[in-house]
């Protein structure tokens, strides 16, 4: 990969500086864990210095969630056709409620359950176990809402704690029920972030799930999967239709808008498509090592990175693909021309600091160039080492590179970088907009989208635009 | 088993049949559903209401300079602070000494200590006040002795306040840890500042766990307008509606500590929650020096005469003149629409204080609030709600449902219809289903803006209810109704 061109004024000795101006607030023991965690951005190497997925530094105000948010809001909530249980006290299922943007499609409450479905535990539930209560509420659930095609039980902190076997009644109630009832051991106290509970919840797809359904229709050389889109803003929606547009027969997608039987079933597919790699990569290597099913990373941020990835997916089939990919791309051409023309004129130049989840700190990195934006740092709240090797190319020669990055240090951050956006969070957003700093949630497309393929950047540069060029930030100093 | 066999229990993907669809779609709307669903035990369907450390977060928020710091998951505290986030569109600093499997072993001492060590030397606060989740709640943590050791050990200055409530999530609502920690942050901050004879001739007020920062300031004006000098405690109306003027300030306001501490010596201290400050009002009755009161959320008219008539007593004041001008601009108000309203059926949900209020101001106008549904809370709150249905003819026929969820709710609309509901934007999948519309009142507001900005208590804030309903009422007459009916005037 070519490297990035350097960014006018930034180099690698002003960006340590700022890391260690920074974190000399914090007390010793703290900066020394949180200084491996940051850096400079040094592209040519193989493997980034920045360190990972280690426990947040107590106190340092973090933005990380548990495994518990990783398994419910990011791989099982999405599955639209199941109940899924938010096993333990009434909070973890409130706040996770609505509060991702996976849209789905169905009836709610009939063929989709976009609801809050919780054993609610009481005082007595921790003392007497809560397996009783939850093998009642899975026969209740599945009585009010027949059409379910199956139920997951994700397990809040205390669950963990009493010793519960959510396990065991799960088997029961699947035998039961003679559909889907999937155990997954998530709470919030295991592992470092929300990461964990990815790879949980890989590991109850794998244990429960896949290969226990089949495709009625016979398979096809062009199936594939969609895997790691979870359809926020309805990315899904904008994506699928390009590959099938290429030729490609979608058969099933993990999990945004997903639907269980098909995710089971998708063991026969030809090869899956990962995009975001950080929360399904441990499915993909399944499906690899046990059925022979490669796969492939694809961006689909922004024309430059969709024609690159369309043309990586062309590699793995036949001629005709290969044709189509380049129709595709030919057709799209203008219309990408026309969203560039319209908005880099007013973007050029401008630079961007991201702080983000799975794949976006990285993945979008191309689209914000396509409009003229260059990003001056980035990071994740809970990659791993794998994440930063595949971000240090992306980024210029000494851009900042922050792992787990804390309150105050994003902060004092952007307080000297100045860039002209931020791409971050809710809890985020409006630290930075009270300082005057245009700024966009980068997880749920702050209410927009989607932002995937074609059709979604043009949205994406619409909300870059609109974000940076408001005439409200004009307002902010008072004449007085 | 051979291979062969493995193979044939893979079972075909299926789809529903449009028939089936249909039946189910239809069949969760009858009454025979709804009394199957009414007949769950274990199962909660959309609650509507949260977990203990999320109110006292929002104590924990309301004092000048505090950080409000979180023992446990750090997943927790990143939903807290999200809650707050969406529905206020403010930053919500807190953190949190991240308890992860060891602590679980080990308990987290070590946790808290490097967490208090760190939050107190990058943020610099005024005070930490502490409160807990799940998993230390579980496992046994003893706070007390967390936060003796931890000064003892020189992490957090000895004279840091750092007041702490255990609030388990297992056990009571947001509400119940808003109370745990307002009176925790009162018995730390009042330690030895009773002073026998003193007065400081102020107002002490508890605006409860209330979302809305419009009614925060209402309450601060009308006692202005009095001329009465009044301490908020755990004030967030700044720091949940601060301005955008390029500086962020990481603690834009709250309840200045020196007030909260001299609070012991006011001359009154009120409540305007009564379920969300019982034990601490309890403890206020026996620990101040004056007079105490629990007030109900002054909705509508009656009410706010009630807080004034209250407030005129306890300082021997006169109501002035610009508020009794306020309140005949409200009752013209009111008598002007009343025909929007009148007789108009109404679903109520929410927090017990809020919903009690609503339901009077409705019954003022002479609405009805048919269905009343509270997802937790307890027999008395049941009676009382009776009782203020059972005092009006139009409470006449309306029923209360206590320990309900939103799901019943759908039940009860898609059954027994209401022309409107009155709620927090969770109710808005039964409101879609059931074509009926909702009006947002109490929290979480996380899909519509400023709305927590516009008082809905106060002589005021019965206009802006009033109007936020009547006018939509018209507006869906001008929308839905045919072309022979539609006119200029309404």
């Amino acid at each position: 990969m070519k490297e990035r061109k350097p960014i006018e004024g930034i180099s690698i000795e002003k960006t340590e500086k700022l890391i260690k101006d920074t974190l000399a607030h914090f007390p010793d023991k703290a900066r020394e864990k949180r200084e491996p965690h940051v850096g400079a951005n040094e592209p040519s190497v193989s493997s980034c210095a920045v360190k990972s997925n280690r426990k947040v530094v107590p106190g340092v105000m973090s933005q990380r969630g548990c495994a518990y948010a990783g398994a419910k809001g990011v791989v099982w909530g999405p599955i639209r056709d199941m109940i899924h249980v938010s096993h333990g006290p009434v909070g973890c299922g409130v706040y996770s409620w609505g509060t991702r943007r996976n849209l789905m499609q169905g009836i709610p409450g009939v063929t989709s359950f976009p609801l809050d479905f919780t054993s609610d535990f009481q005082e007595r539930d921790i003392v007497y176990g809560g397996d009783i209560k939850l093998e009642k509420l899975i026969r209740e659930a599945d009585e009010l809402f027949p059409l379910n095609k199956g139920l997951s039980v994700l397990s809040e902190c205390p669950v963990g704690l009493i010793g519960d076997d959510i396990n065991a009644v799960a088997k029961k109630m699947e035998k039961e029920l003679d559909k889907f009832v999937i155990p997954c051991n998530c709470e919030g106290f295991r592992g470092v972030s929300q990461s964990l509970g990815h790879h949980i919840s890989n590991d109850s797809i794998r244990d429960h799930a896949i290969g226990k359904r089949k495709f009625v229709e016979k398979a096809g050389p062009y199936d594939i999967a969609l895997i790691g889109d979870y359809n926020i803003g309805g990315d899904v929606w904008a994506a699928k239709p390009i590959l099938e547009e290429i030729g490609l027969n979608v058969k099933s997608i993990w999990t945004g808008d997903g639907e269980i039987e098909k995710i089971a079933a998708t063991h026969s597919v030809k090869l899956n498509l990962i995009h975001c790699y950080r929360s399904m990569n441990y499915m993909c290597k399944v499906m690899e090592e046990k059925w022979d099913i490669p796969w492939l990373e694809y961006n689909f941020f922004g024309p430059t990175k969709i024609e690159e990835s369309l043309r990586n997916i062309a590699e793995c089939f036949d001629d005709k693909i290969k044709k189509n990919v380049e129709k595709v791309i030919k057709k799209y051409r203008p219309m990408m021309k026309a969203v560039v023309e319209e908005y880099k004129p007013r973007l050029d130049g401008k630079t961007a600091m991201l702080f983000v989840g799975g794949l976006r700190p990285r993945h979008t990195v191309g689209a914000y160039e396509d409009l003229g934006v260059q990003i001056t740092g980035t990071g994740y709240e809970f990659a791993h080492q794998d994440d930063y090797d595949r971000t240090a190319p992306e980024m210029a020669k000494g851009t900042l590179i922050y792992d787990d990055v804390s309150e105050f240090e994003l902060e004092e951050y952007v307080k000297e970088l100045k860039p002209d956006l931020v791409g971050s969070g809710i809890k985020e957003k409006y630290v930075f907009q009270k300082a005057g700093i245009p700024f966009r949630q980068m997880h749920s497309w702050d209410y927009s989208g989607p932002y995937h393929g074609y059709e979604g950047f043009e949205i994406f540069a619409r909300d870059v635009d609109m974000a940076i060029n408001s005439p409200t930030w004009g307002l902010v100093k008072s004449p007085f | 088993m051979s291979e062969a066999a493995v193979v044939e229990k893979v079972r075909n993907v299926t789809e529903h049949t449009s028939e089936e669809v249909e039946k189910v779609k239809n069949w969760i709307n009858t009454e025979e559903y709804k009394e199957k669903n009414f007949a769950r035990e274990a199962l909660v369907v959309n609650p509507a209401h949260a977990c203990q450390p999320l109110g006292a977060q929002m104590v924990a928020s309301g004092f000048e300079g505090s950080l409000p710091f979180v023992h446990g998951s750090q997943g927790c505290a990143s939903y807290f602070r999200s809650t707050f986030t969406r529905h206020f569109r403010e930053p919500s600093a807190a953190t949190c000494d991240a308890m992860t499997e060891d602590g679980a072993v080990f308990g987290g001492q070590n946790n808290l200590f490097e967490g208090l060590e760190n939050a107190y030397s990058i943020y610099k606060p005024k005070m930490i006040p502490v409160y807990t989740t799940c998993m230390p709640e579980v496992i046994g943590d003893d706070l007390t002795a967390f936060i003796r050791n931890a000064k003892n050990d020189g992490r957090i200055p000895e004279d840091l306040p750092t007041p702490y409530a255990n609030t388990p999530s297992f056990n009571g609502t947001h509400l119940h840890g808003y109370d745990s920690m307002i009176k925790a942050v009162l018995q730390n901050l009042t330690t030895d500042q009773k002073v026998e004879d003193k007065c400081t001739g102020k107002l002490n007020i508890i605006p409860g766990f209330d979302g809305n920062v419009g009614n925060l300031r209402e309450y601060k004006r009308i006692c202005d307008m009095m001329d009465i000098p009044y301490t908020m405690l755990a004030d967030i109306s700044d720091v949940f509606d601060s301005g955008c003027d390029g500086e962020y300030k990481m603690y834009p306001g709250g309840t200045k500590l020196e007030d909260a501490a001299d609070s012991i010596n006011a001359k009154a201290t009120i409540s305007m929650q009564k379920y969300s400050t019982t034990s601490t009002m309890k403890w206020v009755g026996r620990e101040f020096s004056g007079a105490s009161e629990i007030l109900p959320m002054p909705f509508g008219i009656k009410k706010t005469d009630d807080l004034l008539l209250k407030l005129a007593e306890l300082f021997g004041k006169e109501i002035p003149a610009e508020l009794k001008a306020e309140r005949a601009r409200a009752v013209d108000a009111m008598t002007d629409a009343h025909q929007y309203i009148h007789g108009k059926k109404f679903a109520i949900f929410g927090d017990p204080d809020y919903v009690i209020g609503i339901v009077t101001f409705l019954l003022e106008m002479g609405a009805r609030p048919w269905h009343v549904l509270v997802s937790r809370a307890t027999k008395k709150f049941q009676k009382e709600m009776d009782a203020l249905l059972a005092s009006s003819m139009y409470g006449e026929g309306c029923t209360c449902y206590v320990n309900k969820d939103l799901w019943h709710m759908r039940s009860l609309l898609m059954t027994d219809p209401v022309e409107g509901i009155i709620g927090d934007t969770h109710g808005k999948w039964a409101a879609r289903d059931a074509k009926i519309p909702l009006f947002r009142v109490g929290f979480p507001i996380i899909d519509r803006v400023n709305l927590h900005r516009t008082p809905v208590v106060g002589y005021n804030g019965a206009i802006s209810l009033l109007s936020m309903i009547a006018n939509k009422f018209l507006d869906i007459t001008d929308e839905t109704c045919e072309d022979q009916w539609f006119e200029m005037m309404r």
